[in-house]
């Protein structure tokens, strides 16, 4: 029989009448149940953002801070013991023919000056044209990725100029990397919990539905409709609502993790905290937050709605399958 | 063919001291069989139709419908066998929110039949038993006789191949009722084994038929 002909039997439109009779959008309202998934993924957009920067700092600090080492170097400017040139030179001259280090660089007097000017004020030099204290050279050394540093190193400074100190930094950076990991692990031990609670809510309110519609669903079960079919319309309902509910959350969060990720710019990348909203340049404060935004982040964020999603779906088959085992 | 073997039921929580609702019961309906269900009120009638309609699991024995061993059946397998059976409840069962269509429509959408087929069948069995004017009526705002006939016309839109009727003339005028058995007996020649459970003896007297009597839960006669 042809459609049109259908139509004209009954006088309406064929798609206006596809209803299950579990009236679903009555039971499952749909304002509680997005609100608070919006909630949940708002927290888990905040704890990934944790755990990307956590993430980013421990790799900055292993490959960055780890391989510099600092060579203190007394006297630099007194001639060397070797009889050419100063004592700072014969060291710098080690350190860059030693294939272990990629870069030596001399720390300029000035910038060394004003690094320590809040410890030891004019003395320093910087304010007085004279140094009251005699300041050591201090020469930074950059290891190649995965090398450490000889281990005649010190003899051989020694040799060039005595009383040289060579300090790595690799000890306290790897406390510093083993904080980042704990707070690594504290963000995704919060996106656990996160997640838990979502299953917990969409559980709950999928158990209201159950309980809200129990007689319209006993009836479509006694018609033969399956375990799979009650369940598939009920993760239909849910997946929507929690899916809007992921959106919304994870816009919301976007412009709080803008801020944060422009706060932290200066620890992830070393980069100079660039200034506040210069000249009321909106678009370029949003340009600049937006470039300062890690790859990875922009990566998880948009995954964040399908997983809200994924979660309703999973947890409402779940809990209505389970339900459905109490009827016959 | 429907296979009841020593059946037996007890509503979960009921006062054992009151007995089982159903003792014992053993009988064979042959498939394209028509059976009368009789018995007096509390007799078991009820309990024993929910029983083939699979709205209950028996308690003990073994009960087989349209050749499935019911106890050992798996879900899916029951929520087939449960398409495939066309049932008239007591109380009704329609769903308050759905039209009158809908509510017939959904059997047949459980069976993934297409919409434009199920415009037809649906508009054609309701215009059969009186309805073809209220098809986008709820059916609270029917007649308790409409929504008796809503309830039919859902159970034999899709020509089950069992058809259970639990009181299914009791909100009908004389008329009604014998135009309903007879579309029962109809469907019953086109090959479904069909079972209605009646306290209206003139309608039995009518039809014919052969009866399943119930006495305070137990079988007295069969055939």
């Amino acid at each position: 029989m042809a459609r049109a002909s259908v139509t004209r039997l009954t006088g309406r439109p064929l798609l206006s009448r596809r209803q299950d009779g579990l009236a679903l959008r009555r039971a499952m309202p749909d304002r509680l149940l997005p609100a608070l998934v919006a909630a949940m993924t708002f927290l888990a957009a905040l704890a990934l953002a944790g755990a990307v920067g956590a993430s980013l700092l421990a790799q900055r600090w292993n490959n960055g801070a780890a391989a510099i080492m600092t060579i203190q170097v007394p006297d630099a400017d007194a001639p060397a013991a070797t009889g050419a040139g100063k004592r700072g030179d014969a060291v710098l001259a080690v350190l860059s023919h030693d294939p272990a280090f990629a870069a030596a660089i001399p720390v300029d007097r000035a910038r060394l000056a004003a690094l320590l000017a809040p410890w030891l004020g004019g003395a320093g030099g910087s304010g007085t044209g004279a140094p009251a204290l005699s300041l050591p050279g201090v020469i930074q050394a950059r290891l190649r990725p995965g090398v450490d540093p000889p281990a005649d190193l010190a003899a051989r400074l020694e040799s060039a100029a005595p009383g040289t100190l060579a300090e790595r930094n690799q000890p306290w950076t790897a406390r510093l990397v083993a904080l980042t990991r704990s707070l690594q692990a504290c963000a995704a031990l919060a996106l656990l919990v996160v997640t838990g609670v979502a299953v917990a809510v969409v559980a709950a309110a999928t158990r209201a539905g159950l309980a809200a519609r129990r007689h319209s669903i006993e009836i479509v079960h006694g018609l033969g409709a399956g375990d799979g079919y009650i369940a598939g319309r009920f993760a239909r309902r849910t997946t929507v609502l929690a899916l809007s509910g992921g959106i919304i959350g994870t816009i919301l969060s976007v412009p709080l993790l803008l801020l944060l990720c422009r706060l932290g710019a200066p620890f992830a990348s070393g980069a100079a905290l660039p200034p506040t909203l210069p000249d009321g340049d909106l678009a370029a404060y949003l340009s600049d937050a937006l470039a300062r935004v890690p790859l990875p982040l922009w990566i998880a964020l948009p995954l964040l709605p399908p997983v809200s999603a994924s979660i309703g779906w999973l947890t409402a088959q779940f809990t209505v399958r389970a339900w459905l085992r109490r009827l016959p | 063919m429907i296979r009841l073997d020593e059946i037996a039921l007890r509503y979960p929580g009921r006062d054992p001291n009151r007995g089982a609702v159903l003792q014992r019961i053993s009988a064979d309906i042959p498939s394209g069989g028509f059976r009368w269900v009789l018995g007096a009120s509390g007799a078991g009638k009820s309990s024993l139709l929910r029983l083939l309609s699979l709205s209950l699991k028996p308690t003990s024995g073994q009960l087989e419908v349209l050749g499935v061993s019911v106890n050992r059946a798996r879900r899916a397998a029951l929520a087939r066998l449960r398409r495939r059976t066309g049932t008239v409840f007591q109380d009704l069962r329609l769903l308050g929110e759905l039209s009158v269509f809908d509510n017939v429509a959904l059997r047949l959408r459980l069976d993934g039949l297409p919409e434009d087929r199920i415009e037809l069948e649906v508009t054609e069995m309701l215009r059969f038993v009186g309805l073809g004017r209220k098809l986008d009526v709820r059916p609270h705002s029917l007649s308790g006789g409409e929504q008796q006939r809503v309830a039919v016309a859902r159970a034999v839109v899709h020509r089950p191949p069992l058809l259970l009727a639990d009181e299914p003339t009791g909100a009908l005028d004389e008329k009604q009722a014998i135009r309903l058995i007879s579309l029962f007996e109809e469907l019953n020649q086109m090959g479904s084994t069909v079972l209605v459970a009646t306290h209206n003896e003139a309608l039995v007297r009518r039809f014919g038929h052969p009866a399943l009597v119930l006495e305070r839960g137990r079988l007295v006669s069969h055939g």
